[in-house]
């Protein structure tokens, strides 16, 4: 499939470009930020709910991975598995009392949830070292091994959402009771939309804490999960390449200014309001960046 | 003497305190068309949903060929009906095409729906050309075909209609209703919820009066079309 040839190629070029060592970590940034901005993303464009959370499920990636990594001696590729895995089953366990909410109900549960796992993590001195922070992880995000993450997660993703499943998670979020209808068991619908996402957190999680080293609570606060969502919205609600275009921008953009640090924010907020204001559709709208490309080309001839 | 293929024996449906169904009982036969005709607020749609699942019947069971049907929704669908509820409801950010998949959830992932596709396009040719439109882009009366359509995608042994003429030129209605009788000959039973009672009653075999929650009157569809009262309340006609 030319999709799939096309992220391919992508992913050498990301993989293989020469590059200094600050691009690369450029590199890995982006990809990190793009397996988190798509969980996102199926969550919040494609099935509707709006999560203002989800670092929460980065942070169990993140730290079932550093954990399972320095104390256990566990090989990274399980133990980043693993870390995916925690934030799906903690997601699953939440998901049932709380997909009950919907619109903005859910949205206002998800700051709750989220804040109280970071407080756990920061509280649970024992086990997690809490605000301190949980030093020495093994470097073992390197460039290729998260280019190569986030091309094979890409490809799972647009691939899962041409399914029976895509339509399912855009049908539930345009007409929940017109979906029931069709047959759909929106709030089965629903767990899988929040499953999958988590899944997605949670592996960007495990691969930051293999970049930087050291994790901390801290770094997964509301303002983490705020900016996830942002960036989606940024791209286009319901638009996945939009959500790979808007992170991989923004976490360009934010690095450009990284000489004036303390302005950054004032840009990044300046940002989000240009776009809302000139295309409150987001960058992309709907629609993905090769709909877009074949109405141009049906267009001009 | 024909099947009763779906059965509604004593229906009540509770609002908090207030009884939207105190007792509805309706028989549906095999290849029948009946409608249930009522003034606003009367529990017509109310009946609907309580068929489908999407509303919690306090009393009374609901039976398809003899066995009882399921109270959730998804399930039912997958028994056999089909609803194509009331204000259309069609996905409008998504196209024709992708509306008429979502129909066919129900089905096996591997089934031939070419077949499927021709015969809702035989019915309502206008949505083949409409294919890769959005559905929020047509007209009142194509998103009502189009509701249809998707209702049939799942191959129902009973089709049931909320209100398929709300808002829709005489002329569209008309076209509609011939669609439906033809739907109906090729062996889709066919529960028709409606307030255009003349409409409801020239299409159907029998029909049933519901008022305030409970059963007026119920007979052959061409007796109640001669029926006095019936004029004067639901036809507007003086006797």
């Amino acid at each position: 499939m030319k999709r799939t040839l096309i992220l391919i190629l992508i992913g050498f070029a990301l993989a293989l470009w020469p590059l200094g060592g600050y691009q690369e970590g450029i590199v890995i940034l982006m990809c990190i930020n793009c397996i988190a901005a798509m969980g996102v993303s199926i969550l919040t464009g494609f099935t509707g709910i709006f999560t203002l959370g989800h670092a929460a499920y980065m942070a169990l990636g993140a730290y079932t991975t550093a954990i399972l990594t320095v104390r256990y001696g566990v090989h990274w590729f399980p133990a980043v598995i693993a870390g995916g895995l925690m934030a799906v089953i903690i997601a699953w366990l939440i998901g049932i009392p709380t997909l009950k909410l919907t619109g903005d109900y859910y949205a206002i549960a998800s700051i709750g949830l989220g804040e109280a796992i970071r407080l756990i993590l920061e509280n649970w001195q024992s086990f997690t070292r809490g605000a301190r922070g949980f030093p020495g992880i093994d470097p073992y995000t390197t460039r290729t091994m998260a280019v190569v993450i986030f091309i094979v997660l890409a490809i799972l993703m647009f691939n899962l959402l041409d399914s029976r499943l895509g339509r399912e998670l855009r049908a539930s979020r345009d007409d929940g009771t017109a979906a029931s209808l069709m047959g759909f068991n929106t709030p089965r619908t629903r767990m899988k939309a929040l499953v999958i996402s988590a899944f997605f957190c949670g592996i960007a999680g495990s691969l930051l804490g293999g970049y930087m080293s050291f994790i901390q609570p801290s770094m997964f606060d509301m303002m983490k999960s705020t900016e996830l969502t942002a960036v989606v919205v940024f791209g286009g609600l319901g638009s996945m390449s939009g959500t790979i275009l808007g992170s991989a921008a923004i976490t360009l953009i934010m690095e450009y200014f990284r000489d004036i640090s303390q302005y950054r924010m004032l840009i990044y907020g300046l940002l989000l309001v240009v776009i809302m204001v000139f295309r409150p559709e987001g960058l992309l709208g709907s629609h993905e960046v090769w709909e877009l490309l074949r109405w141009r080309r049906k267009n001009n001839a | 003497m024909p099947k009763i293929l779906l059965e509604a024996q004593d229906i009540h449906v509770n609002y908090g305190a207030i009884q939207a169904l105190a007792g509805f009982s309706l028989k549906l036969m095999e290849n029948e068309i009946v409608s249930v005709i009522g003034a606003n607020g009367a529990g017509k749609s109310t009946f609907m949903n309580a068929l489908m699942g999407m509303v919690k019947v306090s009393k009374g069971d609901i039976f398809l060929d003899g066995y009882p049907l399921s109270s959730k929704n998804y399930k039912v669908v997958r028994s056999g009906l089909a609803l194509v509820p009331e204000g259309r409801r069609v996905f409008a950010p998504l196209t024709v095409e992708e509306n008429l998949r979502i129909g066919a959830f129900t089905r096996k992932e591997t089934a031939d729906l070419q077949e499927d596709y021709d015969w809702v396009f035989s019915l309502f040719p206008i949505l083949k050309e409409r294919l890769n439109q959005y559905a929020g882009t047509l007209s009142g009366g194509e998103q009502q075909m189009l509701a249809i359509a998707r209702a049939l995608m799942a191959r129902p042994r009973v089709l049931l209609l909320d209100e398929p003429s709300l808002g829709l030129a005489p002329i569209i209605i008309r076209e509609i209703f011939r669609e439906l009788k033809r739907v109906n000959e090729q062996g889709v039973s066919i529960l028709l919820v409606e307030q255009n009672a003349r409409q409801a009653l020239l299409l159907s075999h029998r029909a049933y009066v519901l008022q305030t929650g409970r059963l007026l009157k119920e007979g052959l569809s061409k007796d109640l079309l001669e029926d006095k009262d019936i004029k004067a309340a639901y036809l507007g006609q003086s006797a």
